[in-house]
């Protein structure tokens, strides 16, 4: 029984934050529901936030459809947020899930279209690890320059990310553009897509999703490789954590072209990537609380459209409910204030590494 | 003097706190107007929460402050400062990209024409008080280029800016060198002889004998006893303190040295900013012996510390322990040949404080055997890293409710007391130790102290730096005396004598 208790208050500790931030992002999004409403041809609606809010629950968890679409939604966000919150636990700010995003899934549609024929016990695992390899290359670099040169990897990666975005845009023109379509793009899948484990669209992702939420936590807890991660910043662990975050990034490509997108073409969204910054600052690069933060996301994304058509309340939204949410983690203080919890802790220890990599700058082993 | 009412009273001061700790146990305490008021006690004794609860950052259970005679309740330091109390913590609270004249204004700033801050003239200010007070200050400089000795005098400066009548500083010499301490004293009587009145909390019972006009001792919460310097010694206060007996000299016992354990041949390194620091290093330590390094802080005697562990890469000579070259070695290669070391800073190099008891005390094997294992010898064992904690904290007494709590919310003496439990292995052959007992209580340190010796007997080579000269006179059988990057002389331990190696420390000899 205090067992009990005390698992809950140490649950309560790293988790009260973050859940009375998402309380109070709906809590303001709702006044700006009501207030935006004014402007429309309904008039003013006090309670058109419970209505909306109310469609978007029913979107995202209200029938097999719903739940479905938020697991899709949500496992690229797993992913991506894993690949951030490992940084973070190294101190290390990776902005570049984004670009990894990009390359694995590039990697992942140009080897699959290539192993569209062959057997999809072959061709999928395969197309999967070329995501997973065309992700960790990408993260090896701005892990490879800091290490080396102590170029900073918010620069680096940010700098990559556009790199990527044009890279790939070049390559889909010029290098692998498919025969037969009218826009640029990468040829069909054919039997390198994940296959569909239930309904219409609950692919093999999800499951690798969960699978490595568990891999990394299993790393950061239990071995050697983990400890050294949170514990040091030298050079080889630098280079092996942004190359790990990137294969993470890179497989929440794959699995996202792999089971939902089908192809490359140039414009693919990568809104993926920034999502994963929110979500890994959410779970507190916690595993499990990523896995949570991502599951949260998913279901705004699937929940949105059904809010939209229902109650006319904009699927954009979401994006300041989500705006709101990491508001209120960095300014916790509000949320202190607002509920009066006095337990936890201040200072959320990722949104440290944000800024202290900037102001203290000193490399493990400078300064006095 | 000891007449006139006390410009300050606390009294029956109780404070509990959540995880039981009874801190202040109806503590009473008096400040004279323009005397220095020593609060003496060892770590976690209650003397930083009586002083947070003066300056407004703890809550009191029980008890009551008056001020001038006035009973006053302080909601939070900017009550306390309105009081005219100012407070200099052991960690600086200094903003280090901003100017001397920036920190001290901060929050009360001058400003003109309604929101111009005119800085000119807090500069002004803080340089005639910085005059009055007997030193010289840039205003215009940044803090992070300042000595701490002189961001000190800048925390000084900023409650005495306020208008602060009662100073309390904290620990205010833990982090100072001797050069730096005499002259922090020089500005406190010169603030005594204008008329404010210090709480000086320490645990340096020379210090306080020299500083004070009166000591109160805290043990456990409570006071044990108040006297004048003139009235009592070192070893009352002692007792006073941790509550029995102390023997604040060490019994050193025979040495048996054996053969050279580590040799140091011609070694040169440079210091961060690229110059010459350490310039042609020789010297031999044998096993069972204790090798005391003396010299004025700034010697080269931190860069001859990083080159041995391995932090600071060495442009000539050799290192060599046990006959193995070990100058270019990693630090993991050193360790494994039987180097430890304890470092000055624990916070910075010696622990991780955010981490538990036991992955702190398993800090340099958590990837050896038993602490790790299974495939590829990745996965941690963590039966045996908290067996290896409960072990460690009973044979070196680590005040702690269990092998999970964080090394950073333990006192200072038993955050040390695991970085020496960690490092104090058994089959040790060198031993390197960097001011292994700076900012502790007597008590604490007379434990170290005792394994120290331990470890000697046991066949180590100890190699001993620090700034406290005594601590190097005391526990070393041999006494080197750094200079400028050279070894410019060697005592054995019946020949140094304080006066010949502190002539020797500040000089260099001249080499006669």
């Amino acid at each position: 029984m205090s067992r009990l208790r005390r698992a809950a208050g140490r649950i309560w500790r790293v988790a009260s934050i973050p859940l009375l931030a998402i309380i109070l992002a709906f809590i303001v999004a709702a006044v700006v529901i009501v207030v935006s409403s004014v402007f429309t041809s309904t008039g003013l609606d006090v309670f058109l936030p419970l209505g909306a809010y109310g469609s978007l629950l029913a979107g995202a968890f209200g029938s097999g459809t719903g739940i479905s679409n938020t697991l899709v939604a949500a496992a690229p966000l797993i992913l991506g947020g894993l690949a951030v919150g490992l940084g973070f636990k190294a101190g290390l700010f990776n902005i570049g899930v984004a670009g990894q995003f990009l390359v694995g899934a590039f990697a992942a549609a140009v080897v699959g279209a290539r192993l569209a024929g062959a057997p999809g016990v072959i061709a999928a695992p395969v197309a999967l690890i070329a995501g997973a390899l065309g992700g960790a290359a990408f993260g090896f670099i701005p892990g490879f320059l800091k290490a080396r040169t102590g170029a900073h990897e918010v620069v680096t990666t940010i700098m990559l990310n556009n790199a990527a975005v044009l890279l790939l845009t070049w390559a889909v023109n010029d290098l692998v553009r498919a025969p037969g379509f009218s826009f640029p793009r990468t040829g069909d899948l054919g039997h390198s897509a994940l296959p569909i484990l239930l309904g219409r669209n609950v692919h093999l992702g999800i499951p690798i999703a969960v699978l490595a939420v568990f891999s990394v936590r299993w790393l950061l807890d239990r071995t050697t490789n983990g400890f050294e991660i949170r514990t040091v910043g030298q050079i080889f662990i630098t280079t092996l954590t942004m190359t790990l975050s990137g294969l993470l990034a890179g497989v929440a490509g794959a699995i996202q072209m792999l089971g939902v997108i089908g192809f490359y073409a140039p414009g693919i969204t990568a809104s993926v990537g920034f999502d994963s910054i929110a979500v890994a600052l959410l779970g507190r690069s916690d595993p499990i609380g990523i896995l949570f933060a991502a599951i949260l996301f998913g279901a705004f994304r699937a929940g949105a459209p059904l809010m939209q058509i229902e109650t006319s309340v904009p699927v954009e939204i979401i994006d300041i409910i989500q705006a709101l949410v990491i508001l209120f983690l960095a300014a916790d203080l509000i949320v202190r204030r607002v509920f009066r919890v006095r337990a936890a802790k201040p200072v959320i220890s990722e949104l440290a590494t944000v800024t202290r990599t900037w102001a203290g700058g000193a490399p493990p082993g400078g300064g006095a | 003097m000891t007449d006139q009412p006390p410009v300050l009273e606390m009294r029956g001061i109780m404070k509990l706190f959540p995880t039981g700790t009874l801190a202040n146990d109806a503590i009473d305490l008096a400040l004279r107007p323009g005397e220095i008021h020593a609060l003496l006690g060892e770590n976690g004794a209650g003397k930083s929460t009586l002083m947070n609860i003066l300056y407004g950052l703890v809550t009191p259970d029980a008890g009551e402050i008056r001020i001038d005679g006035q009973p006053v309740t302080i909601h939070d330091p900017a009550d306390a400062i309105a009081r005219g109390i100012g407070m200099v913590h052991q960690h600086f609270m200094l903003v280090p990209v901003l100017s001397v004249a920036e920190n001290v204004v901060l929050g009360d700033e001058i400003v003109r024409a309604g929101q111009i801050l005119d800085l000119g003239e807090g500069a002004r200010r803080i340089k005639l008080l910085a005059q009055k007070l007997g030193f010289e200050i840039d205003p215009s400089t940044r803090v992070d280029q300042l000595s701490v000795g002189q961001q000190q005098r800048v925390e000084i400066l900023k409650a005495i800016y306020r208008n602060a009548r009662i100073l309390v500083l904290d620990e205010p010499t833990a982090v100072l060198t001797p050069q730096e301490t005499r002259e922090i004293f020089e500005v406190l009587r010169r603030l005594r002889g204008e008329g404010a009145s210090i709480i000086f909390i320490s645990h340096k019972l020379d210090e306080v004998l020299e500083i004070a006009d009166r000591i109160t001792v805290i043990r456990r919460g409570k006071v044990v006893g108040s006297r004048r310097p003139s009235e009592t010694n070192e070893n009352e206060l002692a007792e006073l303190m941790v509550g029995r007996a102390v023997s604040l000299r060490v019994d050193r016992g025979r040495s048996h040295p054996g053969e050279a354990m580590l040799e140091v041949r011609g070694l040169r390194a440079r210091n961060d900013r690229g110059h010459d620091v350490l310039q042609g290093v020789d010297l031999s330590v044998r096993a069972g012996e204790i090798l005391g390094i003396a010299g004025v802080a700034g010697n080269g005697q931190e860069e001859l510390v990083e080159a041995l562990i391995g932090l600071r890469k060495p442009t000539a000579g050799t290192i060599r322990l046990a006959g193995h070259d070990l100058t270019h070695a990693l630090v993991d290669e050193r360790r494994d040949r039987g180097m430890a070391f304890v470092p000055a800073d624990r916070h910075k190099y010696g622990l991780v404080l955010t981490y538990p008891l036991d992955d702190n005390l398993a800090l340099t094997r958590y990837g050896d055997p038993p602490f790790a294992g299974g495939f590829a010898g990745i996965i941690r064992n963590f039966k045996a890293i908290t067996a290896n904690a409960i072990r460690l904290m009973k044979e070196f007494d680590i005040r702690a409710p269990d092998p999970k709590t964080p090394a950073g919310t333990l006192s200072g003496g038993n955050q040390q007391k695991v970085v020496v439990a960690r490092e104090f292995r058994h089959d040790l052959r060198l031993l390197v130790l960097d001011q292994p007992t700076r900012g502790l209580d007597v008590g604490s340190i007379e434990f170290i102290h005792k394994q120290v010796i331990g470890r000697r007997d046991d066949g180590a080579a100890v190699l001993l730096i620090s700034a406290e000269l005594d601590e190097v006179l005391d526990l070393s059988d041999r006494v080197l005396v750094m200079f400028r990057g050279q070894i410019v002389g060697t005592f054995p331990a019946e020949e140094a004598q304080r006066e010949k190696v502190g002539l020797l420390m500040a000089t260099g000899g001249a080499r006669a």
